[in-house]
């Protein structure tokens, strides 16, 4: 019998997950994919939002405003990148305005720091590249920018190393309650009972919640395509740039990434698939128009990727945290749409701590507070680093060129705790084939690497699991002597 | 620190052709940085004939012609370092560069080549629209798993760009069993060579879509298929001309972009044109004593002209590290006309060039029946007759020092293509 059973690894499970670790207690996750960070979580802003849109009083406004204050810590205490590079929302017309000044209000009501509103020259002083016609602007410098696979595998890979059993490429099938309390849930590999069951199966929460209660959620996926710039367009822009909002979220963005690289969008298209996360020619083409008609000069011709991603989006519009009233031991996670990466440190803190008094669970003396991320060889000195080489020579091989990622650093990947398994879990833990070439040249080196540490063909190794495999089979004269290094 | 007269960043056929042109002029102190694990660059997964026609006037494998460098590169006792990635160039020419065996080490060079070649544009940069599953590859990806690695990345596939590696690939997967449904190329002409489109096209009956993209890809873990509409003249899609293709496997040839990330961190003017350096009649970059030559410096159609280019850019870097800097006082940029893209070198010192000198360009589109001529201030010195002229392959012309020589003062150089 578990405590308590995780459905769902996304950036809310894991850190469920996380700060359920520090008490006593049995602690399962389970998703559905074969690494954590594999839905909404892995295609989104990256930001950490200042908290100053949410409305005042609610949910989205209280876990916002507090996971952006924890963050600084956090950060330290996972070993993961964050930066406050602060956020502008521009406004072009004179409408805007008023939106501006309810912001700023509704932003001291949510206890944002530090919010002022620009002039014009204010605002061209801090962005010489904002399209002319700025009338005023609303300055947020606590926003922030994070790393949100980094965000996710840190709590999980700490869950993990306080005990958190992890079962991975596990879909849940349903949850049912035991008789005379707790839970049932049926997994695609058994069945697992537990006396408590959270729910944070963002685009599916709402199908476990009418499992179990009388009182219906219902989630709308909201696509939204994104562009992602070269580190050569990374002088852009310092700050995250906001149109002023409409009814469908926040607008098009222009942000830098925790990496340098420079982020366009996301449109807000609500559709029906869950799994809808292909971009279109129509939300593109949208994006860089409106993103254009904010920050000038956009080098378009430096795009390395696009991709989409889906918010979880309740018909509420709010986020449903919480015990379900009718069914007792069921903890809700539904809704999370922005600003649910920035509010993921203090759902988990507060839930687990809900849990934990509900479940009388008590603090561990030995819990481990902090995790040490992949070692980034580039962050050490070059005397520092020369040291590494020598006991791990590995370190002094190059495999992704664009990112400069060394074999060591893809090797950590595979071998720490929930250590990748698949090509895309290598990306992104250690970014192979995130730079420009789109792992054009490092993906037969990363496919090698990980046959060979995993103990399985080449042919085995998928792109991100399940039938994603990028070798259907031998050529067939295949020389099966292998490629010696040359003698140097 | 290691003190090197002529730094070789990359082992491919350039820097190969580089290294032996310097040492044959009388550079004893070459250092050639690979960062793959041998020699010879890309002409490793080029398994197919066609090279060194110009060079050995036989018809050669990229291993077999990149072997003979090798050979030569060895014959000659040149250094070179494997798996070994070069990190930084300095100003001052301190390269910086990272291996299992040395960690990170600095080398002092007198000249530094650059010969890094170039990468394939990814699926990313055209924003093609869909999901992203396992099986779309860039031509060149495929082709080294292929050939190199001895594994057969689908069965069925469809090809986007009518590149060179584009259309080698739609023969060896064919060869290697898969069905290759057709080569879809957005322009109305292809930019690869006539003789691929005939050999590995026409020859095995893979339909060659013209004007034509891949507007949607489908399947959520490996590509499933993909959508390919019919595009007008300002290459947006047909509404209407959509047409479903099953396969499991997307290879991109959609052009080359020359790697110059090195290049940029040392300050080296750019062409907006080619992606390369901007280099004069030496291939001398704007940093002096910093050379350029290969795929890095723009993208070729034909290897012979890459070592052709390189042997200069050896020969030039030799030159430098014997006499030093000649400036870059009276170089007179070369102005382009008619349909010329670009021309390398960019700009000309007259003085400086012996016997004759070779511009390399490309045109913007296919052209029927033209001349191509070169004027010197006013008077045409060249004016050659060109039947077929197409933006796949590169043309040239040779520029006589005596040409040259007759126009002391010389404010003007122009290479233009005229109607007939």
């Amino acid at each position: 019998m578990y405590d308590v059973v995780i459905i769902g690894g996304g950036v809310i499970g894991c850190a469920v997950a996380r700060f359920l670790s520090a008490y006593e207690g049995r602690v399962c996750l389970v998703e559905r994919e074969e690494d954590v960070c594999c839905g909404t979580s892995k295609a989104n802003s990256g930001l950490i939002h200042a908290g100053f849109d949410a409305p005042a009083g609610s949910l989205m406004a209280h876990y916002n405003v507090r996971g952006s204050q924890m963050m600084p810590e956090l950060a330290k205490e996972l070993d993961i990148p964050f930066r406050r590079n602060g956020a502008l929302v521009l406004c072009f017309e004179e409408a805007g305005r008023k939106t501006l000044d309810r912001l700023y209000e509704n932003g001291q009501k949510n206890a944002v720091e530090g919010l002022e509103i620009l002039t014009p020259e204010q605002v061209y002083a801090l962005e010489p590249n904002v399209e002319q016609g700025v009338l005023a602007a609303l300055y947020a410098p606590t926003a922030g920018i994070v790393c949100p696979f980094l965000m996710t595998i840190a709590f999980a890979e700490n869950a993990a190393v306080n005990g958190v059993e992890f079962r991975l490429g596990t879909q849940v099938n349903g949850v049912t309650p035991l008789p005379g309390g707790g839970w049932t849930v049926q997994t695609r590999s058994g069945v697992l009972k537990t006396r408590s069951v959270v729910n944070a199966a963002g685009l599916y929460a709402d199908l476990f919640h009418n499992m179990v209660s009388a009182k219906k959620l219902h989630i709308t996926p909201r696509r939204g395509d994104y562009c992602l710039l070269d580190h050569t367009a990374k002088s852009l822009v310092e700050r995250t740039i906001f149109q002023v909002p409409g009814k469908q979220g926040k607008g098009i963005l222009v942000t830098p990434t925790i990496h340098e690289n420079i982020l366009l969008g996301p449109t807000a298209v609500a559709i029906d698939d869950r799994e809808g996360t292909n971009t279109t020619a129509a939300g593109l083409e949208e994006l860089l128009a409106k993103a254009g008609s904010t920050v000038r000069n956009i080098p378009t011709r430096q795009v390395i990727t696009s991709f989409a991603g889906l918010r979880a989006s309740e018909d509420g519009r709010e986020f449903v945290i919480g015990e379900v009233e009718d069914a007792p031991g069921f903890y809700d996670c539904a809704g999370i749409e922005s600003p649910g990466l920035s509010s993921a440190p203090a759902i988990g803190e507060s839930l687990s701590a809900d849990i934990a008094r509900r479940l009388g669970l008590a603090l561990k003396t030995d819990w481990v507070r902090q995790r040490k991320g992949i070692l980034d060889p580039k962050k050490l000195s070059r005397e520092e680093r020369n040291e590494l080489i020598r006991k791990q020579p590995a370190y002094g091989q190059v495999i992704c060129r664009c990112e400069g990622v060394s074999e060591g650093e893809i090797l950590d990947a595979i071998h720490r705790p929930l250590g990748a398994r698949n090509f895309d879990a290598v990306k992104r833990r250690v970014r192979t084939g995130m730079g420009r070439c789109q792992a054009g040249f490092c993906s037969p080196r990363v496919i090698e690497i990980l046959a060979r540490e995993l103990g399985v063909g080449m042919e085995e190794i998928t792109k991100t699991g399940g039938n994603s495999r990028f070798i259907v089979g031998t050529a067939k004269d295949r020389y099966q002597g292998g490629i010696a290094d040359e003698a140097d | 620190m290691k003190q090197i007269d002529i730094v070789i960043i990359g082992g491919g056929p350039a820097g190969l052709a580089a290294a032996i042109a310097a040492h044959d002029a009388g550079v004893e102190r070459i250092l050639v940085l690979e960062r793959d694990r041998e020699l010879g660059g890309i002409l490793n997964q080029c398994i197919h004939n066609g090279f060194g026609l110009q060079t050995f006037q036989e018809e050669l494998t990229g291993p077999e012609y990149a072997q003979r460098y090798v050979d030569m590169v060895r014959e000659r006792g040149i250094p070179c370092m494997l798996n070994t990635m070069v990190l930084d160039i300095s100003p001052e020419k301190v390269v910086t560069a990272m291996n299992r065996k040395e960690g990170i080490f600095d080398v002092q060079a007198k000249a530094v080549v650059l010969a890094m070649g170039c990468r394939e544009r990814s699926r990313g940069a055209l924003n093609t629209p869909g999901f992203r599953p396992a099986g779309v590859y860039s031509a060149g990806t495929a082709q080294r798993l292929v050939n190199m690695e001895g594994y057969l990345p689908g069965r069925q596939v469809v090809i986007l760009g009518s590149g060179d590696i584009g259309l080698i690939m739609a023969r060896r997967m064919t060869l290697e069993g898969a069905k290759v449904q057709c080569v879809a190329e957005i322009m109305p002409y292809s930019g690869g060579l006539k003789r691929n489109i005939v050999q590995c096209l026409e020859d095995f009956g893979i339909p060659l879509l013209l004007s034509h993209t891949v507007v949607e890809i489908h399947g959520r873990e490996r590509v499933t298929g993909v959508t390919i509409a019919e595009v007008d003249d300002s290459l947006h899609p047909v509404p209407g001309t959509e047409v479903f293709y099953p396969c499991d496997t997307l290879l991109l040839s959609v052009g080359l972009l020359p790697e110059n990330e090195l290049s940029r961190d040392l300050g080296v003017e750019i062409s907006n044109v080619t992606g390369g350096p901007a280099v004069n009649e030496a291939l001398e970059t704007s940093v002096p004593g910093v050379f350029a030559a290969g795929n890095v410096l723009h993208v070729h159609d034909l290897v012979d002209y890459v070592s052709q280019e390189a042997a200069e850019a050896g020969r030039s870097a030799a030159a430098y590290v014997k006499q030093g800097t000649q400036g870059h006082r009276q170089e007179i940029p070369v102005s382009l006309s008619g349909g010329v893209r670009y021309t390398v070198p960019a700009r000309i010192r007259p003085e400086a060039v012996q016997k004759e000198l070779v511009i390399r360009f490309r045109v913007g589109s296919v052209m029927k029946n033209r001349f191509v001529s070169v004027y010197l201030d006013e008077e045409r010195v060249i004016h050659r007759k060109r039947p077929v002229m197409a933006p796949g392959e590169m043309e040239q012309v040779r520029l006589k020092a005596e040409m040259l020589a007759g126009h002391p003062g010389l404010k003007r150089i122009a290479v233009c293509i005229e109607e007939a």
